[in-house]
């Protein structure tokens, strides 16, 4: 159900741009207009909740402690999975960010019976999730940056790097080449390759099909029909570079203007990213952003150190010892126990 | 209970979920042996609780509040502005699944609603519905529903069917702790007087007499009275504690588990012991009637009420002009005590900074809440050899240590242990490295779950834990499973019966104690339990 409405949705998103631009001539509208908003609503979406977010306070410090606390000076302690100052804390966050530390940990359930009747547990490693996740997220921010060259004149230094670094695969392995056309970029296949993984791995583990929401197959969908079309403008179905650049800078330039024959491929690319970074805001993709928020993270383990001040704190009322003694006094001094008051 | 659970049948665990059926649609089907005992009236009326009535979660009718919907959600609300962590645990998971397979309560029952992200789910659905605009215009696609009676009804069996052990936390890739959205469920859920009595009955006791088990006074004095008949027996050496003294130094607080449950009682007896060893050497140290809980089941009922709880350790440390105190060994007193304390009640400036009497050490981590874990403590004085110890005295044992999932998630208290055990005996064992230190997995039992009425539950999610134990027992021969908690101790002896057996369990300090050589003491023949000593076995009959 979940993965039929969510391809139903791309499908859609896919054919609006295509009617728009191929039978109807919107080229302005998919061109200027709605890449604007998107971007717009991408932009303001993300302060808003981020804003929001850290309108709720932190009141009490609960890092996850995944390593020895700081106590005695001999006792050896993880400065990064559980850090008592913010240095600490910077290169967890590091770890975390960049390298999905905690994803990393994953294991895997194996559950048996053994003949006895009595169950075999056994924790398999598991580095699949971790890889695909890492490799998704790596090439995606390549490309992106690799779009540069569209975006900026003259073209970055570090595109160009890129650009090398990532196509040097272009050694005729894929007949493509022999065709003359351009060199194979690796990420665009790992993009693919991953986000392919992560929708197989989301069907395929009974697990995660039984908690997969709508939500998590449109995005991958999304990113499906974005590789493909980039994909298809770049190898297969030619569109004049020039046009699209020129269109690019436009944009970037706050000077939009249309250029003559695109070709509806790249309208229909240019939608899917379009909806994609509108919808961020209002989706799990906010983790981009939540990650560096999350409490149990991004604090040091210090506050038996440390005092830290709970903003909503409020007095509460708790039994006092004297109400304590009031009632059990002539029990207590039977037993020897000292007492603040003689009984009568 | 209606029917005892068997090992072999416990043990047919179906981790699929259904093919077809969407947990949305899966209604909750509340099961005996699984869930807790309503909070009965006396309960909550005693610390002034919401909806105080009489009520059985099997029945149809809880008797909940007329506008409880509107209670809920002012009670959502309010949580959200006031905690980010839950603010945004609603908001960023991607139900990625790494969390799925890391409970022990998933592992050991197959219910995928107990999956971390499931569970937290639960209560996201309702959140979405409720509170962004995706829920509010495509409900079910967007994963939103309204919360109804049976939705709550969820809620409640599911958010006390989780041990806030936080495991899943460790695996989750943003850091969702879905403990902590338990934490504030469990916080919904009292609101309109939904607790379970294992939880409701140890608060009002609590509050009261100042331990879990309604303990007065003078009962607690006389239990300490045996022990140290018992350790007079055992070993000649009179102990000599004190109760309530003003004047002393340190404060001594600690779970009464310790001194009214086996074998915890064997832990209480070896801090007695230890206190009594150091006293020559200026240990002084006194115990408390009136705060003489460590472990804090308010903490499983709201913040408020952990807060509540949480305050009489400084009001009586004030009250008897101590300079500093030293925690026993407990699992969720000292998750409250290293994240909770100094922001609930400090700060503690009639304290002093701790330093060890014995050794001048400074315990510079805990300058804040100036309290002390009396295993770095003990840690501290066996590192600079203030301890005559004969580890040997334990070699009937062949131990393995379970690190509690608070002290060690909420904490990071790995080594001391360790080092001491090391210290005090031959022969330690690791379980395999995925079910230790911070991967370690719950006794199945926390978080105000360890009733008789759900023992098909517990022992469900003790399974992995004693599935480990059964490791190294097979392995080496481990016949003793130590652990640095009150809850374990009480917990544990009836887990390994059903999965592992013939393993004992122990606190840290009982085996510190089996060690501790005095002057002038009897020749151990026993330990503190009556067993005999590696050796002595024939000597009765000699
Ligand atoms: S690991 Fe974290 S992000 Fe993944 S499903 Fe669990 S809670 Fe959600
Ligand atoms: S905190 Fe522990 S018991 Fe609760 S969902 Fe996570 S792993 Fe399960």
């Amino acid at each position: 159900m979940s993965i039929v409405v969510s391809s139903l949705a791309v499908v859609l998103i896919v054919l609006i741009p295509w009617v728009g631009v191929g039978a109807f001539n919107l080229q302005y509208l998919f061109g200027v207009v709605v890449p604007y908003a998107a971007l717009a609503t991408f932009i303001i979406g993300i302060v808003v909740r981020v804003i929001d977010w850290a309108r709720s306070p932190v009141p009490f410090r609960i890092p996850t402690t995944a390593g020895q606390q700081w106590s005695l000076p001999w006792v050896k302690y993880s400065k990064i999975d559980n850090p008592k100052g913010t240095g600490g804390v910077i290169v967890r966050m590091l770890f975390e960010i960049l390298t999905f530390r905690s994803l990393f940990r994953n294991t895997r359930l194996e559950y048996r019976l053994k003949g006895d009747g009595a169950p075999k547990i056994d924790y398999e490693w598991e580095k699949w999730l971790w890889l695909a996740a890492l490799l998704f997220h790596y090439s995606f921010l390549v490309i992106f940056l690799r779009h540069f060259r569209f975006f900026v004149e003259p073209i970055p230094g570090f595109v160009h790097l890129l650009e090398s670094l990532d196509g040097f695969m272009q050694m005729g392995v894929l007949p493509l080449n022999g065709l003359g056309l351009p060199g194979v970029y690796l990420t665009d296949m790992l993009l693919m390759l991953a986000v392919t993984y992560l929708f197989v791995r989301r069907i395929y583990v009974h697990q995660t099909r039984y908690i997969s929401l709508p939500a998590d197959y449109f995005p991958l969908f999304l990113i499906l029909a974005l590789g493909t079309t980039g994909i298809l403008m770049r190898y297969f179905i030619r569109v004049d570079i020039t046009a699209v650049k020129e269109l690019a800078v436009g944009l970037f330039k706050f000077h939009p203007t249309i250029p003559g024959d695109i070709g509806v491929i790249f309208y229909i690319h240019l939608f899917v990213i379009s909806v994609l970074i509108a919808y961020f805001p209002f989706s799990k993709l906010m983790h981009m952003a939540g990650i560096f928020l999350s409490p149990t993270r991004n604090l040091s383990n210090n506050s038996r150190m440390k005092r830290h001040i709970n903003p909503w704190n409020y007095p509460v009322h708790y039994h006092t010892y004297q109400a304590y003694e009031d009632e059990f006094r002539e029990a207590m001094v039977e037993a020897g126990l000292p007492v603040e008051k003689e009984p009568e | 209970m209606a029917k005892d659970p068997k090992a072999g049948e416990t043990a047919k665990i179906n981790h699929t979920p259904p093919l077809m059926e969407g947990w949305m649609d899966t209604p909750v089907d509340i099961r005996e042996g699984i869930y807790c005992y309503g909070a009965k009236e006396k309960n909550l009326e005693a610390v002034d609780m919401p909806n105080a009535r009489d009520w059985n979660p099997a029945e149809e009718d809880w008797q909940l509040p007329d506008d409880w919907e509107k209670v809920i959600d002012d009670g959502f609300r309010l949580r959200l502005d006031r905690f980010r962590s839950f603010k945004l645990f609603m908001d960023i998971c991607v139900r990625c699944g790494a969390c799925a397979d890391k409970c022990h309560f998933f592992i050991g029952s197959g219910d995928p609603k107990n999956m971390p992200v499931l569970r937290a789910e639960l209560i996201r659905s309702v959140y979405r519905k409720k509170y962004t605009a995706g829920g509010k215009l495509f409900g079910k696609l967007a994963g939103a529903r309204d919360l109804t009676l049976d939705v709550l009804k969820e809620w409640w069996y599911y958010l006390y069917q989780c041990t806030e052990c936080r495991r899943c936390s460790l695996f989750c890739p943003y850091g969702i702790d879905t403990a902590e959205v338990t934490i504030i469920g469990r916080e919904l859920t009292n609101l309109i007087g939904l607790n379970t009595d294992w939880i409701s009955a140890p608060v009002a006791n609590c509050n009261r007499t100042g331990n879990h088990l309604g303990i007065q006074p003078h009962a607690y004095k006389d239990m300490m009275d045996f022990f140290v008949d018992e350790i007079e027996d055992i070993t000649g050496i009179r102990v000599e504690p004190s109760f309530n003294r003003k004047g002393a130094e340190i404060l001594f607080i600690t779970p009464s588990g310790d001194v009214f449950a086996d074998p915890g009682t064997y832990t209480c007896m070896g801090y007695l012991m230890l206190f009594h060893y150091l006293q020559s050497q200026g240990l002084d140290i006194t115990w408390s009637t009136y705060a003489s809980e460590g472990g804090n089941f308010g903490y499983f009922t709201s913040h408020e009420m952990a807060k509540r709880l949480n305050a009489k350790m400084y009001a009586e440390a004030k009250r008897l002009g101590v300079k500093w105190i030293l925690g026993g060994e407990c699992g969720h007193m000292w998750r409250v005590l290293n994240q909770y304390m100094d922001t609930f009640n400090g700060p503690a400036d009639f304290l002093e900074e701790p330093v060890s009497p014995i050794t001048g050490t400074k315990f510079e981590n805990a300058k804040g809440t100036k309290m002390v874990h009396l295993v770095e403590f003990t840690a501290d004085l066996i590192k600079h050899n203030k301890l005559k110890l004969d580890p040997s005295r334990n070699d009937h044992l062949k131990v393995t240590f379970h690190d509690s999932c608070n002290p060690s998630r909420g904490m990071g208290f790995f080594e001391e242990p360790r080092y001491v055990i090391n210290a005090v005996c031959n022969n330690f064992y690791e379980m395999p490295p995925q079910t230790i230190r911070e991967q370690t997995f719950c006794c199945g039992s926390g978080a105000g779950l360890n009733a008789g009425e759900n023992m098909e539950l517990r022992m469900r999610g003790g399974l992995p834990r004693a599935n480990a134990v059964r490791y190294v027992k097979e392995k080496y021969g481990v016949n003793m499973l130590s652990c640095i908690c009150a809850i374990d101790r009480a917990v544990f002896p009836t887990l390994m019966d059903f999965w592992v057996r013939d393993v004992g369990v122990t606190g840290v300090h009982e085996m510190v104690a089996n060690a501790l050589v005095f002057e002038g003491e009897n020749e151990r023949t026993t330990d503190l339990r009556g067993e005999p000593l590696a050796g002595m076995e024939d000597d009765d009959n000699v």
